[in-house]
């Protein structure tokens, strides 16, 4: 099977929902988020952060939920990862409700102090395995010393983390998220706190796992080149409360495609779409 | 326009080839004046040597043995006392003692902060209780301790409990309180809860503070214990140090009572020194989280 045929027979699917065409190298549908409205309190008050949002992940989608900062994304991400409950509708994952925290939704966070100062790179891979009691001690030494190695990190096993460099940290959550095999990798804007060039080779390196264990990807961004570059799907969401504008594809789209017209002219969609309304609703209300 | 037949002149590309450095050392040792400066036992033992002079000075001055021993007098009784064993059986029962109250002190913190972190009624508590016997002094306790549990070991483990257990549940629970929510996120992702999330996530990341409370509580219940035992003398039938200081000071054994003193400090420095300092090491400062 070839990443194209795959690549095919979604696009099929996508242009005629419901007739789908069954064919075994096809996904399965994974995650479904329904009619979720998600709420914050606040001293003042409950807050909407969401409004009934629906999508569905289908397996080795690289999702990417997109938008402006108050739209939502990072509790909707919280909320398939089972840390914040939906005040209404329903997220499934394989068609269980969720409704916890748990190993099978890993989550790569933003911040750097993810993983624990106390234990050494190897450990910390290890440590996701022992703590969901996955594996012994044993087994889980020689696991996290080979997703280490996918992650070019061999080298820095048994340093500590508050030796590393934030691009080599986010490696590190990285290989501990995947050495889980989780149904789903949840990212919340991973690489948003690195330099320019670090996020450009972190992609890249995404990117290339993938492509090497084809695990489904959860993506958070406000980044609409990263969107690009990152997804083969982006759920466009506005913001105050977060609804679905829009959902795109964007599996056409690689990391050197960033100067091409057609890359160029997706972007210049997206910004209308996010951006274009909250203009003119501003203008009338002015 | 003047302005715009401004601009920079077009220059020139231009690229280097870095040859290795041969011939420039990188880096250079520091002289070893500066190297040993920066062994921190040294320049502590400097200064206990510069105020053991200051004292044997002032002694020699004041020259009255029984009101200031000198230097030399008090080493001399504390090498007598350890040589006959009287000081370091004195400073067994003490230590043992204390190590019992010290131990059941921890257990008890940990158990209250585990409650306040995990119910609203349990912070209450933890608030509660703190605020009212924190600022009580454990020796005032001691006469109900007496009344309670009789002259012996048992009174002297509560007030031991008693000034250990409070200052240590503050600090645990602050350094609780003080984790990360992403690290918090994550111990919950890969499934741990209750007791193993308190152990494998909120416990190493708050060990810095839990170290802070437990060396304030040390100091506490050593201070406890010699005053105690200073002021209601052999509660145990055999004293320990605070007796030996009380004792010889009755028979007018100044520098015996320094010797006692002395060795109260020693051990004080013992445990901050090798005890506290190589955990320090081990844990916070391996991991970066104290410097």
């Amino acid at each position: 099977m070839t990443k194209t045929a795959l690549e095919l027979v979604r696009d099929d699917r996508i242009e005629a929902r419901g007739t789908l065409p069954l064919d075994t190298t096809a996904t399965q549908r994974l995650l479904e988020v329904d009619g979720v409205s998600l709420e914050y309190r606040s001293e003042r008050g409950v807050t909407r952060a969401t409004h009934q949002v629906s999508f569905d992940v289908y397996g080795a989608d690289r999702f990417v939920l997109l938008g402006p900062s108050g739209c939502g994304k990072s509790t909707l991400l919280k909320a398939i990862a089972g840390f914040v409950t939906p005040a209404a509708g329903e997220i499934r994952l394989e068609g269980v409700r969720v409704d916890r925290p748990g190993p099978d939704r890993v989550v790569v966070f933003q911040e750097f102090d993810q993983l624990a100062p106390w234990k050494t790179v190897q450990q910390n891979v290890m440590f996701s395995l022992v703590a969901s009691r996955r594996m012994g001690r044993k087994e889980a030494a020689a696991a996290a010393l080979d997703v280490l190695a996918k992650v070019g990190l061999t080298k820095f096993a048994d340093a500590y983390p508050h030796t590393l460099s934030g691009g080599m940290k986010q490696r590190v959550a990285i290989a501990r998220a995947l050495a889980m095999r989780p149904k789903v990798l949840l990212m919340d804007e991973p690489f948003a706190a690195l330099d320019a060039l670090t996020r450009q080779r972190m992609q890249e390196e995404l990117l290339a796992l993938w492509d090497d264990v084809r695990f489904t990807l959860l993506f958070v961004t406000h980044s609409i080149e990263e969107a690009l570059v990152v997804g083969n799907r982006i759920l466009l969401l506005s913001p105050h409360p977060g609804r679905v504008r829009a959902e795109l594809n964007s599996h056409q789209f690689g990391l050197h495609d960033q100067g091409s017209r057609e890359f160029q002219a997706t972007a210049q969609r997206i910004h209308h779409l996010l951006f274009e309304q909250a203009q003119s609703h501003a203008q009338s209300h002015a | 326009m003047l302005n715009q037949s401004i601009h920079p002149p077009l220059r020139a590309e231009y690229e280097h080839v870095l040859e290795p450095l041969s011939d420039v050392s990188v880096e250079t040792a520091l002289p070893w004046q500066r190297r040993l400066w920066q062994q921190g036992a040294l320049r502590k033992a400097l200064i206990l040597i510069l105020l053991a002079v200051m004292w044997e000075v002032v002694a020699r001055l004041e020259n009255n043995d029984l009101l200031l021993p000198t230097f030399l007098e008090t080493a001399h009784a504390f090498a007598a006392g350890i040589a006959d064993g009287s000081l370091l059986a004195k400073a067994g029962i003490s230590l043992s003692l204390l190590l019992r109250g010290y131990a059941c002190g921890i257990v008890g913190a940990f158990a209250l902060t585990l409650l306040a972190i995990s119910t609203q009624i349990g912070r209450d508590l933890l608030d509660t209780l703190t605020a009212m016997f924190n600022p009580l002094p454990a020796i005032a306790l001691l006469p109900l301790a007496l009344l309670w549990f009789g002259l012996g070991n048992g009174s002297m483990i509560f007030v031991l409990i008693h000034s250990v257990l409070w200052p240590l549940a503050l600090n645990t629970y602050a350094g609780f309180r003080a984790v990360p929510a992403t690290l918090r996120m994550t111990g919950r992702n890969y499934g741990l809860r209750g007791l193993r999330y308190a152990l494998f996530i909120l416990v190493p990341a708050a060990l810095p503070s839990i170290l802070a409370g437990l060396r304030i509580g040390w100091a506490s219940a050593w201070r406890t214990l010699i005053a105690a035992e200073l002021v209601f003398g052999a509660s145990s039938g055999s004293g320990g140090l605070g007796w030996y200081i009380f004792q010889n000071r009755n028979e007018l054994l100044t520098d015996r009572v320094f010797a006692g003193l002395a060795m109260v400090i020693l051990i004080g420095l013992l445990i901050e020194n090798l005890g506290f300092a190589i955990l320090e090491r081990y844990t916070v400062r391996r991991w970066g989280m104290q410097h």
